[in-house]
């Protein structure tokens, strides 16, 4: 019985860990989603995008303790503020000079562009910032432990509710933002139709660039989250993030919101699962083998929708 | 009444020059010109592969003819150069909206949400970019309630209100053609180009067709059509213009069109023994044989 006890803390912990680490990688699947959604590429730099809002957290914080900020909640603010907004100008400007002058180009291109575009902001980021790990220090400590008398407690950290909180607030607001408003309206009409939305005037450029924007500010709010939860950061954490997000995305069925969430949060319990009661070395073996059998069996993903003929 | 271009009470919405567009070595619209009478129902016909749609493409932006002018003279803008226009432009500056001949709706939204999508910079302006959306603001509130109003006021003219939260790609074929026609309404066009409204709609629904474009010939829409159903361009078109092979081969009201011998030569071919489609034996059969 004691050992049931402690068993069910290891788990509940193994949960509280998984799902943050999967919001982590259901917010930047949201960017690989979004924009294949309207145009049917996979965005390759995302995972850059991603890093560079880990980076833009780390010198906004740098920046604060050099103004002299003490307040916590305004140091979390500025980053959060900044990392959106430095984040959301790299996002466009991608699209603006890697993919939009291929627009019309053959399928390929603007995906060896995205590569191309992939390996330029690491090379840029390892340049002018170094190739050595950025530590972060601790911002937010401390946390509520529970079922401490199992030998094992639980422990939340207050920035693991921080990063749900915040994760919720974003999926609530975007989804709201495609579901009911005018810019998501035109989102929608463009994934359907770009050429029939054009005629109905909607500006099809303005809106893949917005599109490109909300995915790189989902991917800022990934960066900083795990910017705070691990402390480090440096040049090459995106690609394997990027990897992860693209395969949540997949796996949530590509072009689905709640598909990229659940897909992230999904790897995310699977690999902190693995690693926990299986081996950790692992656990990228484990996530990838359950894609492949997903696949397999729902080749649309969990929540895709089966291909209609397009033409 | 007589139908001429020119006389000042109803000055020509939209003139085009000396059109020619080509793909490689095939021409599909030869050096054609012609107007289209502001408030007057406009019928381009004339044989498969005659260049019709190909127009509709070059005056809704989706090709750029490669010689030629296509000038809408709108009544607040002026003369506006269509081919000119980056496509999204040619809805929002110039008011031209169209239908497909294969029906392109959002399939996967709402009949409603079609419709407002259709509005949507009308919305954008108010909610500057989401923005005051994300707000609630009461202009963005306003805004949208003028957008939804609209939208309802189409659907009923069209006979589609019971079905405004219906996934639209879940219509009926007819129903959809209606829709398509509804949305192209609510971007408030000057000139409305409709490709092959009445293909698959049977007599009545047709015959509703008619109706609704007569009135919207008299709330003020010019209406350019593209329809191979005789008895519907017979019974509404003020005037028509005939491709054959990319080139302008008749024009007229459609009284001289359906005894016109070039006419008839295109839809039945050199041949006098070859036998006529009975779309064509209903309505030119008589008087074109007749000129024949």
């Amino acid at each position: 019985m004691i050992d049931l006890y402690r068993e069910t803390a290891i788990f509940l912990q193994q949960l509280v860990n998984g799902i943050t680490i999967g919001a982590t990688y259901g917010l930047i699947a949201i960017g690989y989603t979004m924009v294949y959604g309207i145009i049917g590429m996979i965005n390759f730099a995302h995972g850059e995008i991603y890093m560079i809002g880990a980076f833009v957290a780390v010198m906004t914080y740098v920046v604060m303790g050099m103004l002299g900020v003490q307040s916590v909640p305004l140091a979390l603010l500025a980053m959060l503020g900044v990392g959106m907004v430095v984040t959301a100008a790299y996002g466009w400007t991608v699209e603006r000079i890697a993919y939009r002058p291929l627009r019309r180009s053959f399928r390929l291109a603007p995906l060896i562009s995205a590569i191309g575009m992939s390996i330029a902001l690491q090379n840029y980021v390892q340049i002018t910032q170094g190739a050595r790990v950025k530590p972060l220090p601790p911002v937010l400590p401390g946390g509520i432990h529970f079922l401490e008398e199992t030998g094992f407690g639980v422990k939340i950290t207050w920035l693991q509710i921080f990063i749900w909180t915040v994760t919720v607030a974003l999926m609530i607001v975007f989804t709201w933002v495609v579901a009911r408003t005018a810019l998501g309206r035109q989102q929608r009409a463009c994934e359907q139709d770009q050429l029939m939305a054009a005629l109905v005037g909607v500006n099809v450029d303005r809106i893949i660039s917005l599109t490109f924007v909300m995915g790189a500010v989902l991917a800022a709010v990934a960066g900083l989250i795990v910017t705070l939860q691990y402390g480090v950061v440096d040049f090459h954490i995106g690609f394997l993030a990027g990897v992860k997000a693209f395969t949540a995305a997949v796996l949530g069925g590509i072009g689905s919101l709640p598909g990229a969430m659940l897909g992230g949060l999904l790897i995310g319990l699977i690999e902190t699962f693995w690693a926990a009661y299986f081996s950790g070395a692992y656990k990228d073996v484990a996530t990838f083998g359950i894609l492949v059998l997903v696949l397999l069996f729902r080749p649309t993903g969990l929540l895709g929708r089966p291909e209609t003929e397009k033409v | 009444m007589q139908i001429t271009d020119q006389t000042p009470s109803t000055p020509p919405l939209l003139e085009v020059e000396h059109v020619s567009m080509r793909f490689g070595g095939l021409v599909a619209i030869n050096d054609l010109s012609f107007t289209a009478t502001a408030r007057r129902i406009t019928a381009i016909i004339g044989p498969n592969g005659a260049g019709k749609t190909t127009l509709f493409n070059c005056l809704t932006g989706f090709y750029r003819p490669g010689v030629g002018r296509m000038t809408l003279h709108h009544p607040v803008r002026g003369p506006v150069r269509l081919e000119r226009l980056e496509g999204f432009r040619v809805a929002r500056e110039a008011g031209v909206a169209r239908t497909f001949q294969n029906i392109r709706l959002f399939p996967r939204m709402s009949v409603l949400e079609n419709l407002i999508v259709a509005q949507h910079h009308v919305l954008m302006r108010a909610s500057v970019c989401t923005i005051a959306g994300l707000l609630g603001l009461s202009r963005y509130r306003r805004a949208e309630a003028h957008a939804v109003g609209k939208a309802r006021h189409w659907l009923e003219r069209v006979g589609l209100v019971a079905h405004a939260d219906r996934e639209a790609g879940t219509l009926p074929y007819g129903d959809q053609r209606r829709l398509e026609i509804a949305r192209a309404l609510c971007t408030d066009p000057l000139l409305l180009c409709l490709d092959e409204p009445a293909a698959g709609l049977d007599p009545r629904e047709s015959q509703d067709l008619n109706r609704l474009l007569r009135s919207l010939r008299a709330e003020g829409v010019t209406i350019l059509l593209i329809e191979h159903d005789m008895s519907v361009v017979m019974e509404i078109s003020d005037k028509v213009v005939v491709l054959d092979h990319g080139q302008k081969i008749a024009v007229g009201p459609p009284a001289a069109i359906r005894t016109n011998p070039a006419v008839i030569r295109a839809y039945l071919g050199e041949e006098e023994d070859e036998p006529l489609p009975p779309e064509i034996t209903g309505a030119i059969g008589e008087e074109g044989k007749a000129h024949g």
